[in-house]
């Protein structure tokens, strides 16, 4: 009994401890944007490996989707003869939920855990020491512009996400079920709404695009100093993120629909 | 030569996510519901408005014309208060028009049809549409066929 | 005159410093000084925290107590950006090289002028190629940092380290792991870029021969303090009977061969008198 209660207590001042260190860890991040403008050729750089490379994963991803969405949801539909509202059904899932939500699934497990590699070999390494050294701060050089480029990829994915899946729906929905094109568009239209669906959506990806970069790098620089210390590090990026954004995912969602 | 590649690359991503924002506000969303401009407000009573919802269409003769603006309950009038804002292009509505909740299809969405009149004056923000008809609730109704049928 | 009386004064003075890490002490009231334009080398055994004292130096780490003065200024005082200013004047060369493995040789070294400086690039070129002439690796400019050998990456990381031109080295165990010919010539670039640059290099190493082969100070540490120090003769001289055990390389004296525990025999028959039972 007594055991348990110290093991509680241990775990609850790990994760205590764990929290407040990527706290102050955020806050130097944050702290440090102003290098983002001043170093834009980094961001740059960042931008491309973490946005642009993911670009390709996204689409595939959204297209496939968006396909099995419009043949899914046919299929129900059709009983209720319905399949006119197809648009609707396909359109109202990507951008409420699907588009972000998968979207940062796949950003933790494409980009995040890169990143993580990436900045865990370069603590192991010592080159975030050395960078020390040569009196270069790690937060402005390495961080920042990286954050950052997260921050902002995570939004444009998951808008190209919702766009290539919708198209995807209408492929199956339109092209191979026979729906009406007019009908697949208008009930799209009657039934997603601006402000209610797409920028609740576009604010949730916003959210997740902080969440998973902060995690990634954070994961990375709390890494233990060794191979294996990276690889679980890059494990738990992944873990940590899906987690967060399906919790997140949860509470936006009762906030924002109500 | 390297920083011309990124530049484009990245300003091309940029642009691409941008474009997938508008095709999502313009193509799929109702955004351009939004661009209603101008628009004046009156109001309707109903003793029950079934599954009316804010934003749903306001109609004549199935020509959407404005949409519901607000929806509440008047504690004096134990009646529901519905909003219309409806675009100030249609001001040629008379004060005897009729309003109706109607369903879209068998399950598809509810929203007003506004039936004109033939009154002279005309709607203007801030009246009220004294005619009302409320939302047909499927239990009512078939509460009223049994009793015909009883009384036969 | 002026110049008598920086020379005169030590570059790195160490008072009382006292480090923790967790429950173990690593340093407990270590003190020491570090001559202008010397090679000194800090020498004992592994695990006492030599690079430790290479990092707390830098800034890096903050001491428990105790106070540590680089060219006359507190380190652990200095605030963020003082500190920066300290450490242009200060190279560290790690043991790993630690070069940014996204860039090539050239771009490393050219790393600190392009952060410090808005040099045109004509002339981060020219310095560049200079440093690197140096240190024997022009040719190698394009090379990815995966592609050096050990002793490569620490020669680069050398040229790196001078490219800001700064007062004070600090190397960290620069002649582990590396094959004769790589030792003599990283021995030889450190004895060069001290006595051509007359900068000051601080050394952490436990290979004995070559450190007393180019040291001109030493300093013995164990056990979180120091046991020796002065000039290679000096110790040489006047060794402790820890220090001579060191520098000779005997396996037994006062560091004993065996762990310390209960005797032999004692432990024996005691595994006797169980089994009897």
């Amino acid at each position: 009994m007594i055991d348990f209660l110290a093991h509680l207590g241990r775990s609850g001042l790990h994760w205590l401890s764990l929290l407040g260190r990527a706290s102050i860890f955020l806050f130097r991040v944050l702290r440090s944007q102003d290098a983002v403008v001043r170093r834009y050729r980094l961001t740059l750089i960042e931008i491309y490996s973490v946005g642009v490379r993911s670009l390709l994963i996204i689409v595939v991803s959204g297209l496939f989707v968006g396909m099995v969405l419009g043949y899914q949801g046919y299929i129900t539909l059709v009983n209720f003869g319905a399949a006119e509202a197809l648009g609707g059904v396909v359109a109202l899932s990507l951008v409420r939920e699907l588009g972000p939500v998968v979207t940062a699934l796949l950003f933790a497990g494409r980009a995040g855990s890169a990143l993580t590699a990436e900045i865990g070999l370069m603590k192991t390494t010592e080159q975030l020491s050395a960078m020390e050294m040569m009196a270069v701060d790690p937060y402005r050089r390495v961080f920042a512009p990286r954050f950052f480029a997260g921050f902002l990829s995570m939004p444009l994915l998951a808008a190209i996400f919702s766009a290539v899946g919708v198209m995807g729906g209408f492929i199956v929905g339109v092209g191979l079920l026979g729906v009406d094109s007019g009908s697949y568009f208008s009930q799209m239209q009657a039934v997603t709404d601006w402000r209610e669906d797409v920028v609740s959506g576009v604010i949730k990806s916003i959210v997740f695009g902080f969440v998973v970069t902060w995690i990634a790098i954070f994961q990375g620089l709390d890494a233990e100093p060794t191979s294996e210390g990276i690889s679980r590090a890059t494990t738990q990026t992944v873990v940590a993120s899906a987690l967060a954004v399906l919790g997140l995912d949860f509470i936006l969602t009762g906030l924002m629909f109500t | 030569m390297k920083l011309r590649y990124l530049e484009v690359s990245v300003g091309l991503f940029v642009l691409l996510g941008i474009a997938a924002l508008f095709y999502l506000a313009i193509q799929v969303s109702n955004i351009v519901e939004y661009r209603d401009g101008d628009t004046y407000e009156v109001t309707a009573y109903f003793d029950h408005i079934g599954g009316l919802k804010a934003r749903a269409p306001v109609t004549v003769s199935g020509v959407r014309i404005g949409r519901v603006s607000d929806i509440a309950y008047d504690p004096e009038r134990f009646q529901a208060r519905v909003t219309l804002a409806i675009r100030s292009g249609q001001d040629h509505l008379p004060a005897d028009t009729q309003a109706s909740i109607f369903t879209a299809g068998l399950l598809g969405e509810q929203y007003i049809g506004l039936e004109p009149g033939g009154d002279f004056e005309v709607l203007a923000d801030g009246d009220e549409i004294l005619f009302t008809q409320s939302a047909l609730v499927l239990e009512n109704m078939i509460g009223r066929v049994l009793t015909n049928f009883s009384s036969d | 005159m002026n110049d008598d009386r920086v020379a005169d004064t030590p570059h790195v003075v160490v008072e009382d410093l006292v480090f923790r890490r967790g429950r173990k002490v690593v340093f407990d009231g270590l003190s020491l000084t570090v001559p202008r334009g010397r090679v000194t080398t800090v020498m004992g055994p592994s695990g006492t925290g030599k690079t430790t004292l290479l990092r707390l130096i830098g800034g890096q780490l903050r001491p428990d107590s105790g106070r540590i003065w680089v060219d006359g200024e507190e380190v652990a005082r200095l605030s963020t950006r003082r500190l920066y200013a300290l450490r242009k004047r200060m190279g560290m060369l790690f043991q790993t090289g630690a070069l940014l493995t996204d860039m090539n040789v050239f771009e490393n070294v050219a790393f600190p002028l392009r952060e410090h400086t808005d040099l045109p690039e004509e002339l981060i070129r020219n310095l560049v190629l200079m440093k690197l002439e140096a240190v024997g690796l022009r040719a190698a400019r394009d090379l990815s940092p995966a592609e050096l050998s050990g002793g490569m990456a620490r020669r680069v990381a050398l040229a790196r380290a001078i490219a800001l031109d700064p007062d004070m080295i600090l190397y960290d165990e620069p002649f582990a792991g590396l094959d004769p010919i790589t030792m003599g010539q990283i021995v030889t670039l450190i004895r060069r870029t001290n006595s051509t640059l007359g900068l000051t290099s601080v050394l952490v190493t436990h290979d004995v021969v070559e450190a007393m082969d180019i040291s001109d100070h030493v300093v013995l540490i164990a056990e979180g303090r120091v046991m020796d120090a002065g000039t290679v003769e000096q110790v040489r001289a006047g060794a402790s009977e820890w220090s001579e055990q060191f520098l000779d390389g005997r396996p037994d004296g006062p560091v004993p061969f065996h762990y310390p525990g209960d005797s032999y025999r004692d432990d024996l028959m005691r595994g006797r008198e169980s089994g009897n039972d």
